[in-house]
Formats: C-alpha cells, sequence, structure tokens
C-alpha cells in the first residue's frame, strides 16, 4: 500500500507543478492589468497596491473596443447560425439517405478537416476583392461558414446516424415529409452535438486573426483579434493599457470556459474524439 | 437576404413545384435530400475547395498585385528551388517548422501523455487539474503569444525576475532576440497553450481501455509502470497517431504566435520564419522593397505546404490501414 501513496503523491506533486505554470501567465496578465506602470515593474505578481481600470477604459473608449467586440460577436453569431443550420441539414441527408453520391460527398467534407483553408487565402483575397467584400465582416461570415462544413458534418452525420431508423420510418408512415421530420425530430434531437459544434467553431471564430489581417484594414469592420494586435504595437510602452487590452480579449472565453469546461473540451476535441 | 435565407427559399417554391408534378413519390425524396445537401455543399465549394485547388494553377503564373497574369510553367517552383534568393528563405521555412513540430512533439505531446496517465485514475480533484491543463487552449493564440512576449521580455521579464531569485540569474536572457533562442522558446509557449489536447485525448483513449486488463498483469505481479507500457500504451496507439497527425496539421499551419512573437518576418534574421509567415510576406502583405505580394510565388509556397502536408496525412492513413490489417 505504501507503493500506492506514493504514486499519489507524486501525481499530486507534478499536476499541481503544471497547474502553477499554466496559470501563472494569465495571473500576470489580470493582477498587472489593474496596476499603474511603476508597480507592473516593482511587484509584477502580487495584488495591487493602487488599484485602477484606467487602461481598461483607454482600450474601450480610445482603442474602440466596444466596436471591436460588436463585430466579432457579429460575426461569430451569424456564422454559427449558419454553420448549424447547413451543417445539420448536409449531415441528415448523408446520415439518412444512403447512396453513392453521400458517401462521397462525405469523405469530400471530412477530407477538409485535414487541409487548413488558409492555403486557399490568396484567391480568397481576389475572390473578395471581385465581390467588393473587402474591408467588410461579410468577407469574413462566408469563409468561417466554409470552414466550419467538415467538423458539422463530422459530428452531426455521425449523431444522426446513430439515431434508430425506425423512428424515421414511424414519422413517414404517419405522413411527416423530410422537412417535416428535420424540423421536428432531427433538430431537438441533436441538440447536444449541435452545442458541440458550435463550441468547437465559436473558439476557432472568435480567435481568427488570420482573416481579419488579410482582408481588413478599415476600423470600422476590425475584430478583437485584430484590434489587440494594433493596439499592442501602438501601447508598447504602455504596459498597463497593453496588458489591458490583452484581458478584454481573454477574459471572456476565460469566463465561457469556467462556466462550460466540460463542453469546451469535449467542443475542441471533437475533431478527435468521435461523439 | 442571406445566402442561408436565399437557398431557403428557392427550396420551399421548387418543393412546391415538385409536390404539383406527377414525380414518383422516390424521386421527389431523393430532390429533398439534394436541397438538403445542396447550400453545404456550395459555401464549402466556393469558398474553400475552389480557392484551394486554384491556388494550383496561380503558382503557374506570375505578376505582382492582385492580378498575377503573366504564365510561367514552373517557374516559381524552380525559383524556390534554386534561385538563391527564395531558396534560402524556403528551406530556411521548412526546418524551422519541422523543428516547430518536433518541439510540439517531445514537449507537448509527452506531457500530455504524462498528465493524462496521472489524471486517469481516480483520485479527488481530478476534474480541477484537467480544467486548469487544458485552459490556455481556449485562449487567444495570439494573445498567448503577446503576453509571452512581455512576461519573457528583458527589461520587465517576469521570467528573469524568477530566474534570479532562485539563484539562476545567469539564465535570465533575452530570450526572444537570440537566434538561437527564439525559435526553440517560441515553440514552448505554444506547447504551454496547446498541452491540454492532447492530455484530453490520451485521457478519453485511457479511459476507454477495461480495467480488466490492467487488473489481469497487476494479478501476474507486473508494475504500474510496466502495466503503463506493456498494457495500456499499445491500444492507445491508435490515439498517438491521430494526436500526432493533429499536431502536424496545426504545426505546419501556424502562424499567430510568430506573428506576435517574432513579427511577420520571423525575427531576428528569420530565425523563427515558418512556413506561414513566408507564405503570408509573399503572398498577401508584399515583401520589401517592392511592398507589393507576389501572388503567384505565394500560391508556390502555398502547394508546397499542402503537398507537404498530403505526404504527412497519406502515411498516417497508410500506417493505420496498415496497423489494422495486420490485426484483423
Amino acid at each position: 500500500m505504501r507503493h500506492f501513496r506514493l504514486s499519489r503523491i507524486f501525481t499530486y506533486v507534478i499536476l499541481t507543478i503544471w497547474s502553477l505554470i499554466a496559470l501563472f501567465p494569465i495571473w500576470t496578465l489580470l493582477v498587472n492589468s489593474f496596476k499603474i506602470q511603476k508597480d507592473i515593474f516593482a511587484d509584477p505578481f502580487g495584488l495591487p497596491k493602487y488599484f485602477t481600470v484606467a487602461g481598461y477604459v483607454a482600450a474601450w473608449t480610445q482603442g474602440r473596443f466596444d466596436l471591436y467586440f460588436y463585430n466579432t460577436i457579429y460575426v461569430t453569431v451569424i456564422s454559427l447560425a449558419l454553420i448549424l443550420f447547413l451543417g445539420s441539414l448536409a449531415a441528415y441527408a448523408m446520415a439518412k439517405w444512403k447512396s453513392r453520391l453521400t458517401s462521397f460527398l462525405y469523405v469530400f467534407f471530412i477530407a477538409g478537416m485535414m487541409i487548413p483553408i488558409r492555403l486557399g487565402t490568396i484567391d480568397l483575397v481576389r475572390m473578395m476583392k471581385a465581390l467588393n467584400l473587402l474591408d467588410t465582416l461579410w468577407s469574413l461570415i462566408p469563409v468561417y461558414v466554409a470552414m466550419g462544413m467538415p467538423i458539422a458534418t463530422f459530428v452531426l452525420t455521425a449523431f444522426i446516424q446513430s439515431l434508430p431508423d425506425e423512428m424515421f420510418d414511424a414519422a413517414r408512415v404517419d405522413g411527416a415529409s423530410t422537412w417535416d421530420i428535420y424540423i421536428l425530430i432531427v433538430l431537438p434531437l441533436l441538440r447536444p452535438a449541435l452545442a458541440t459544434v458550435a463550441i468547437f467553431n465559436m473558439i476557432k471564430i472568435w480567435n481568427d486573426f488570420w482573416f481579419p489581417l488579410v482582408f481588413i484594414r478599415a476600423q470600422q469592420s476590425r475584430t478583437i483579434a485584430l484590434g489587440v494586435s494594433l493596439l499592442f504595437g501602438e501601447y508598447q510602452t504602455d504596459w498597463n493599457k497593453a496588458l489591458s487590452v490583452l484581458s478584454l480579449a481573454a477574459v471572456p472565453m476565460l469566463l465561457l470556459y469556467i462556466l462550460l469546461s466540460r463542453e469546451f473540451i469535449k467542443g475542441l476535441t471533437a475533431g478527435a474524439i468521435k461523439g | 437576404m442571406t445566402q442561408a435565407a436565399v437557398n431557403e427559399q428557392k427550396k420551399r417554391s421548387l418543393s412546391g413545384y415538385l409536390n404539383e408534378t406527377l414525380l414518383s413519390n422516390e424521386s421527389r425524396r431523393k430532390m429533398t435530400w439534394l436541397l438538403f445537401l445542396l447550400p453545404a455543399f456550395l459555401v464549402y465549394v466556393v469558398f474553400m475547395a475552389a480557392p484551394l485547388f486554384d491556388s494550383l494553377r496561380l503558382s503557374l503564373f506570375t505578376g505582382t498585385g492582385l492580378t498575377p497574369t503573366t504564365f510561367v510553367g514552373l517557374q516559381n517552383y524552380i525559383d524556390l528551388f534554386t534561385n538563391d534568393l527564395w531558396r534560402v528563405r524556403f528551406f530556411g521555412a521548412v526546418l524551422h517548422t519541422c523543428i516547430f513540430f518536433a518541439i510540439h512533439m517531445t514537449v507537448q505531446n509527452t506531457l500530455g501523455l504524462l498528465f493524462a496517465a496521472l489524471l486517469a485514475s481516480n483520485f479527488r480533484g481530478r476534474n480541477v487539474y484537467r480544467t486548469i491543463i487544458f485552459a490556455p487552449a481556449t485562449l487567444s493564440v495570439l494573445v498567448v503569444g503577446f503576453l509571452w512576449t512581455l512576461i519573457l521580455n528583458p527589461t520587465w521579464g517576469a521570467v528573469n525576475i524568477i530566474l534570479t531569485k532562485v539563484g539562476l540569474g545567469s539564465l535570465a536572457l533575452p530570450w526572444l532576440g537570440d537566434e538561437n533562442l527564439a525559435l526553440p522558446i517560441i515553440s514552448l509557449t505554444s506547447a504551454w497553450q496547446w498541452v491540454g489536447m492532447p492530455t484530453v485525448m490520451f485521457l478519453a483513449g485511457l479511459v476507454g481501455i477495461p480495467e480488466e486488463l490492467s487488473e489481469a498483469a497487476r494479478v501476474d505481479g507486473a508494475s504500474e509502470w510496466a502495466i503503463f507500457w506493456r498494457v495500456k500504451f499499445p491500444l492507445l496507439i491508435p490515439v498517438v497517431g491521430i494526436v500526432a497527425v493533429i499536431t502536424f496539421v496545426d504545426n505546419f499551419n501556424a502562424f499567430d504566435v510568430i506573428y506576435a512573437m517574432a513579427g511577420a518576418r520571423g525575427s531576428p534574421n528569420y530565425s523563427a520564419d515558418l512556413l506561414a509567415t513566408l507564405f503570408y510576406r509573399t503572398g498577401i502583405a508584399g515583401e520589401h522593397p517592392v511592398g507589393l505580394p507576389n501572388m503567384g510565388m505565394g500560391a508556390a509556397i502555398a502547394t508546397m505546404t499542402f503537398l507537404i502536408l498530403m505526404i504527412g496525412v497519406l502515411l498516417w492513413l497508410f500506417l493505420i490501414r496498415r496497423q489494422s490489417s495486420s490485426e484483423a
């Protein structure tokens, strides 16, 4: 039994050390964002002596984080709604219409999980330019929807396949159309899988920096990630402001994660772990 | 009107039309299925598949700005491999991306396996540990990169303060300013952020292994160490494969962390330049002193990245197929 206790102590020691390493930068970020410049340098790890929110106020008003938050929420919400709607429609067809076409399409969609959409960026820039969408939020949304299709069809098709065929047959016998079944049966049952897909894509879209960097310059269309990159350069010597900007970008996701950690972990690993 | 709304309306009117005609039940149902598939298919093809394949075509052209119009055949690729102007940067980027990947595989995935093995047993607080280990993965890569830049900054140097306090003052270096250190340090911060992913994946794999197997080995007198490596790890090989291939695809696509910590040029002196930053400078941002993007060359770099990814993924598929057929 002594061996057993030793291994338990080993477990706690290792995991505690790593937890400290994992939390240390986040702690440093949050605690210093409330300090004045002098204290950030004098005492980087302690609680603030003079509590200030000046950095946050500056980021929110001068830095226009109010606008960047609005833009990011707008893009994320519309993209997610479209991903879930289009993805679940296609997944339903691929799960319940057994044909050579659907098995081909399934593979075609899934292949996108291994091939990053960024490699097609040059063509996308030309396309957005031709569509006159550069510098607008609508240059981002279609790309995010396309980017979300592989994981959505992968997770949702597997989920619908696991639903018993008898249920669908019974509904058909009662005279329900394919569309009725989608609305009345598939969507309500699909909710947990939709949540997984939503969380996966929400994190990707909310945190995406690449496409805003490439598509957007105008201030009125900037997202949080783009705003952070520009303001971080601007505030480089004012550490309180720089840390406040980073906190503003990090805190919403951290709060959601604390509330929904189980769903987040399941969502982010959705591509790797089935179901 | 949104794309979805347009498709939605089309679908309604079309299915109404079909209902009135004398289509058989069977083909009417097929028609509905096709309409269900169409919107997702269109968005995916237009905004993902087609741009990817059109990049292949663009890589055969040259010209600055948004319209590479002059057909040059394979000249971009020849330049990439033989012209010193490109060759040095391209092979540098390939090498750096491989180092970046190697550090993730050894540090991030080994730590992930260790944490998963520890978390797999039942003890108080394991969910708290799991939640903490995974937390950095939910943050934006860009924010994490900037944050570590501040922490590693020699003028503030939270890390250097700690090192000095524990008596390792000689190790307090300008981490990101050193050509030999920048890339490994950036790789380690990225591994710090993502270690929760392999942890959770390995954990799911370990939890799925029936307890009877370890129990039987324990009765035979095997140590916990031996049980892990001889009984559990072989069953975990498919998960190791998935973790490896996901790490591979992510790493060969990494951009944000380099942009945040080393800039678009992978400074200092291109020592942290990855394929994605080279792609960005060449094809999108435009390189100093020209300042205009060379889209044809950018597309060639994207195509090479695509090929490297394809080879890696196909190798992985080949290995799982061989493994599953040797088991059967």
